[in-house]
């Protein structure tokens, strides 16, 4: 028989972890549950005048009121109707004096008007009415009543979208670069990871180095060299375009091969570093040609990386908004259409559409991505040999031309840009001189966009990591609270499978809800550090889980053997072993928050205006070298960033050194 | 070696502990002695380390009743409890020194340094490693390490001291110098200690008692001598030693096996079981006697201090069984592959158990 269950004893060590949490929890779910449950009801809700719900009397000259009507049957009556589509967005306003074709302001007939059902809203000048209470009004205050639309659930926005050839027309541009891109990246950055491992050419160091500087610069910058280069007035090489425009697909293409290169390059190169030497041994021994080797062994072990790659480049180009925006001209791409609709047109329902749309294929990418992710990771063994490739002059120096090749590609539009910034005036002028780098003369912030960047940068990169190793290590190294580990576990995953332009129109929607209690972060700083944390959660999130996996999972057990608590755990051995990832993470946030522009360009202000913003608005105004000097000024700082953190590391392990060797 | 009227430090009951639709125990029930050193013997996946955790509070039972020294911890966490662990991998903090991990759950406000460092120092030379303090785990060998986890786990003067597979990960020199070294520790100090193995070598060397264990359930629990010599079921005597297993039919004190009679003496059984006989009592004599057969060499195994020899015989039905023989008796008799023999299976040493299933 057994007896009753035995239910756990909380210990202290058991409430604080499970406060901290709930916590970091409940910062999930604000910043990044919520949110996207408001754009996702926005997309459903659509706005009509209900001209039903509104009735008027109108009188003769003298004052003797007539028979009441409906606005509808007022708008029926002069046949065809005097407004045919009714529908309408939240701030949809509709003036009422177009139903009475002998309407004057100056004639001395008089109206009475209401609003059958408490919900029927309307405005006397910017005066909020509603109501059935009869209001009686002259000729000239009725001219100014407009009617409020009423809100319901359904799929007309939708409807609308798909049915507008110009929305439309950009789901096929943005899944027809995607694809374009993705092909041309995977292939390029495959041979050149292919070089670095399998290849005994010179200067790997540099070339590895090169290869990651695209991810310094906003993804809008190459579309500023490419502009310099060839555009159609211009450009310093536009012969080489043969009358083409570098506006539009074309440059699209360019410039996101050049920023996806070195996401493509890095996971490619992991695939081939873990493939097993011994397999090489034994196909050679077994006297198989290079080729037949290379179809059979190196392909098939690098193949969940090959696609892996491919499905994070296309992640990327078609959730990027930065490179189209810049250079995509009249080609129209999801991620700029969703701006398009909300600052161009204010039409919020439209681009809450288009978010959902564009969520589509990235939340897809995504999904396969992680699969294939997993499937890698099983392929490696610990008894794996590592492969040490072998001279071989002619391939070497073909591989080095290569490589060659895709450095110059990648250092020639960012000195592109360098040569722009410091062009006195491209192509007139062009001594050197630093004034395009005098920000206070231009739109876009001046120098204090700079400065609001830097400091989101580092308050990012430090309460990031904070938040993000914390919460890493709340899911990975406490016991019990099961169901609640999984739900934090599923909504840190999901920020890597959200487009930056939806996370940033969700916040719009959730945070500038004046009923909102987080409201007042709207426009300030809190609310960009806090977006860009949610938007480079994931990656964040998985280095740290990765780092903690490696630790011994018995130290909290024997620390809590020792009647230790858990916090003094962490301090004293968790946080020490793991530096090495935490400076990852921080670098890593620190970089993206330097350079992203996807999310807060909705949701900075006059006061917080950032660097790759103004890059953007700048560019946007025709001050094109002082865009490039601001994309520059981001590049410095972020090559500065990555070699601090490369002597930080380097001093860490080296203070570390005697513990760290394998035992 | 136990006070006559042994005072219980440790009661289980009844406990049963579920992973979802897996019952890892079912319903043990156990009593451990004040300063007995015991041993979980069994197979992997016998439930042995569940045991082991839920003692500790690492993952609590799901049901049942674990009481230590007369207080009732059964749903304590780990920190309310009074124990001191030690696990295969060492879990020694990586960057922290020798010293400073001895010293981790000693530090409290309370204890003034100068009492740390001696208590530090005091158990530095009890593990014998006295000049290592400064060291970091790594730059130790995977020996030294588990003494130095060993140190700090009897650090703070625990109630219990577990382990867990203490000695897996180590090579098999290291391994039995340790067991020697922990148990002399153990029996200094008088503490209690439950460890876990699937070792056998390691538990019978090792323990005071045994408990064996298969699919979540107590088999035996006893002495190595009487683990051994009296197993209580077919899978202890298989999972303790080598064993011979012969079907046979019973009729009183006498088995029939295939269509030889032997006489055994311990017989409670009637109709078909299976009689068991260690090969180190197979005896190979020179004439047929009483219980003996005679025996086919199919082949012989030289395994340093003696033969192990696969024997056939038509009669016993279609089963091989072992002896093993000394090198005395193998050179007198001159036994080789293909020679005939007597063997002798002495009628105390057969054992029978009711058939399996």
């Amino acid at each position: 028989m057994r007896g009753p269950l035995v239910k756990p004893k909380l210990g202290r060590d058991d409430w604080a972890q499970r406060s901290f949490m709930l916590v970091i929890g409940l910062y999930l779910i604000v910043a990044l549950a919520l949110p996207l449950y408001v754009m996702l009801s926005k997309a459903f809700t659509i706005y009509h005048f209900d001209l039903r719900q509104y009735e008027v009397q109108v009188s003769d000259e003298s004052g003797n009121f007539g028979e009441t009507l409906t606005l509808s049957s007022h708008n029926m009556r002069p046949s065809p109707s005097v407004v045919e589509d009714l529908s309408t967005n939240t701030n949809g306003r509709l003036g009422i004096a177009q139903f009475f074709p002998d309407f004057s302001f100056r004639s001395p007939v008089n109206y009475r008007f209401r609003g059958v059902t408490p919900s029927a809203v309307y405005l006397i000048g910017s005066e909020r009415n509603s109501g059935p209470d009869w209001v009686e009004l002259d000729s000239n205050t009725f001219r100014r009543v407009v009617l409020r639309p009423v809100s319901e659930r359904g799929l007309t926005n939708f409807k609308t979208y798909f049915s507008t050839p110009a929305l439309f027309q950009s789901v096929q541009n943005s899944l027809l670069i995607a694809v374009i891109v993705t092909v041309i990246t995977v292939s390029l950055a495959f041979w050149f990871a292919y070089a670095l491992a399998r290849s005994k050419m010179h200067l790997k160091g540099v070339f590895r180095m090169v290869a990651m500087m695209p991810i310094l610069v906003p993804s809008l910058l190459p579309g500023i060299a490419l502009l310099y280069l060839f555009s159609p007035r211009q450009g310093m090489l536009k012969a080489l375009m043969f009358g083409h425009d570098i506006n539009g697909p074309i440059g699209i293409v360019i410039g996101s091969v050049f920023f996806t290169f070195p996401h493509a390059m890095i996971i490619i190169s992991t695939a081939l570093s873990i493939s097993d030497a011994r397999l090489f041994e034994a196909s050679e021994s077994l006297k198989a040609s290079r080729w037949r080797t290379f179809w059979t062994v190196t392909i098939p072990g690098a193949r969940y990386g090959l696609f892996s790659a491919a499905f994070v480049v296309f992640n990327l180009v078609i959730t990027d908004f930065g490179l189209p925006k810049v250079i995509g001209g009249n080609f129209n791409m999801l991620a700029v259409d969703i701006y398009k609709q909300v600052i161009g047109q204010q039409n919020f329902e439209m681009g809450a559409v288009v978010s959902i749309v564009l969520l589509v294929p990235a939340l897809l990418a995504f999904g396969i991505d992680r699969r294939m992710q997993k499937k890698q990771v099983a392929l490696l063994t610990s008894r794996s040999v590592v492969f040490e490739p072998k001279p071989n002059k002619p391939m070497d120096w073909f591989f080095f031309g290569y490589a060659s090749f895709v450095a110059i590609f990648i250092v020639g539009i960012i000195a592109v840009c360098q040569f722009a910034a410091l062009i006195k005036q491209w192509p007139y002028n062009l001594s050197l001189s630093l004034k395009n780098y005098d920000f206070s003369r231009m739109d876009g912030g001046g120098w204090g966009s700079y400065t609001n960047s830097l400091l989101l940068a580092i308050l990012t990169a430090i309460i990031g990591t904070v938040v993000v190793f914390l919460g890493a290590y709340m899911v990975e190294k406490t016991k019990g609270f099961e169901k609640g580990r999984a739900i934090f576990q599923g909504l840190a995953m999901l920020p890597m499978a959200i487009p930056g332009m939806v996370l940033g129109i969700a916040y719009i929607f959730y945070f500038n809800n004046p009923s909102n209690p987080l409201n007042f972060i709207y426009g300030t700083m809190i609310i960009l550090v806090v977006s860009t944390v949610t938007h480079f959660y994931t990656v964040s999130h998985l280095t740290a889980v990765t780092a903690l996996k490696q630790m011994d999972t018995e130290f909290e057990s024997v620390s809590q053997s020792l009647k230790q608590p858990f916090y003094k755990l962490f301090w004293r051995v968790t946080v020490p072993v793991s530096l090495p990832a935490i400076l990852n993470i921080s670098i890593y946030l620190f970089v993206n928050a330097m350079t992203t522009v996807s999310a807060v360009v909705f949701l900075y202000s006059t006061d917080t205006a950032l660097a790759s913003v103004a890059v953007l608005n700048m560019n946007d105004a025709g001050d094109i070298a002082p865009a490039a000097a601001m994309g520059m000024m981001i590049f410095y700082t972020n090559a500065g960033a990555r070699i601090l953190h490369a002597l930080l590391s380097k001093g860490i392990l080296a203070r570390s050194n005697a513990w760290r060797k394998s035992g | 070696m136990l006070d006559s009227a042994p005072s219980i430090y440790l009661r289980i009951e009844n406990l049963w502990k579920n992973f979802g639709d897996f019952t890892a125990l079912r319903g043990i029930s156990l009593d451990v002695i004040e300063g007995e050193f015991l041993c979980f013997l069994g197979p992997s996946g016998c439930g042995k380390t569940t045991l082991l955790r839920a003692i500790a509070g690492l993952d609590l039972q799901t049901s049942g009743k674990v009481e230590q020294a007369g207080v009732d911890v059964s749903n304590f966490p780990p920190a309310e409890r009074n124990f001191g662990i030690v696990f295969q991998s060492y879990a020694l903090f990586p960057n922290l020194t020798i010293e400073k991990n001895i010293a981790y759950g000693l530090e409290n406000a309370k204890r003034p340094k100068s009492e740390v460092k001696a208590r530090v120092a005091e158990l530095l030379e009890l593990v014998g490693l006295p000049e290592q303090g400064k060291k970091y785990p790594a730059q130790l060998s995977g020996g030294q390490q588990q003494r130095i986890a060993l140190a700090r786990a009897i650090a703070t003067k625990p109630g219990l001291l577990l382990l867990d597979e203490p000695l897996s990960a180590l090579d098999a020199k290291v391994r039995i110098f340790l067991r020697h070294e922990i148990k002399d520790l153990q029996r200094k100090l008088g503490i209690t200690t439950v460890m876990v193995t699937h070792d056998q070598e390691e538990a019978l060397s090792m323990a005071d008692r045994i408990v064996v264990m298969n699919h979540g359930t107590i088999e035996q629990v006893g002495t190595p001598l009487e683990i051994y010599r009296n197993p209580a079921s077919l899978f202890v005597a298989d999972f303790i030693g080598a064993m011979n297993q012969l079907p046979a039919e019973a009729h009183g004190n006498s088995v029939k096996i295939g269509s030889v009679k032997l006489e055994c003496d311990n017989n409670e059984l009637s109709g078909k079981i299976i009689v068991t006989i260690r090969p180190e009592d197979v005896l190979p004599v020179e004439t047929e006697g009483a219980n003996t057969v005679k025996a086919n060499i199919k082949s012989m195994e030289f395994l340093g201090s003696f033969f192990r020899a696969e024997l056939a015989n038509t009669e016993l039905g279609d089963v091989a069984f072992s002896a093993d023989f000394s090198i005395n008796a193998v050179r007198r008799l001159g036994l080789e592959e293909g020679t005939s023999l007597f063997v002798q299976l002495p009628s105390e040493r057969l054992k029978t158990f009711p058939e399996a299933g």
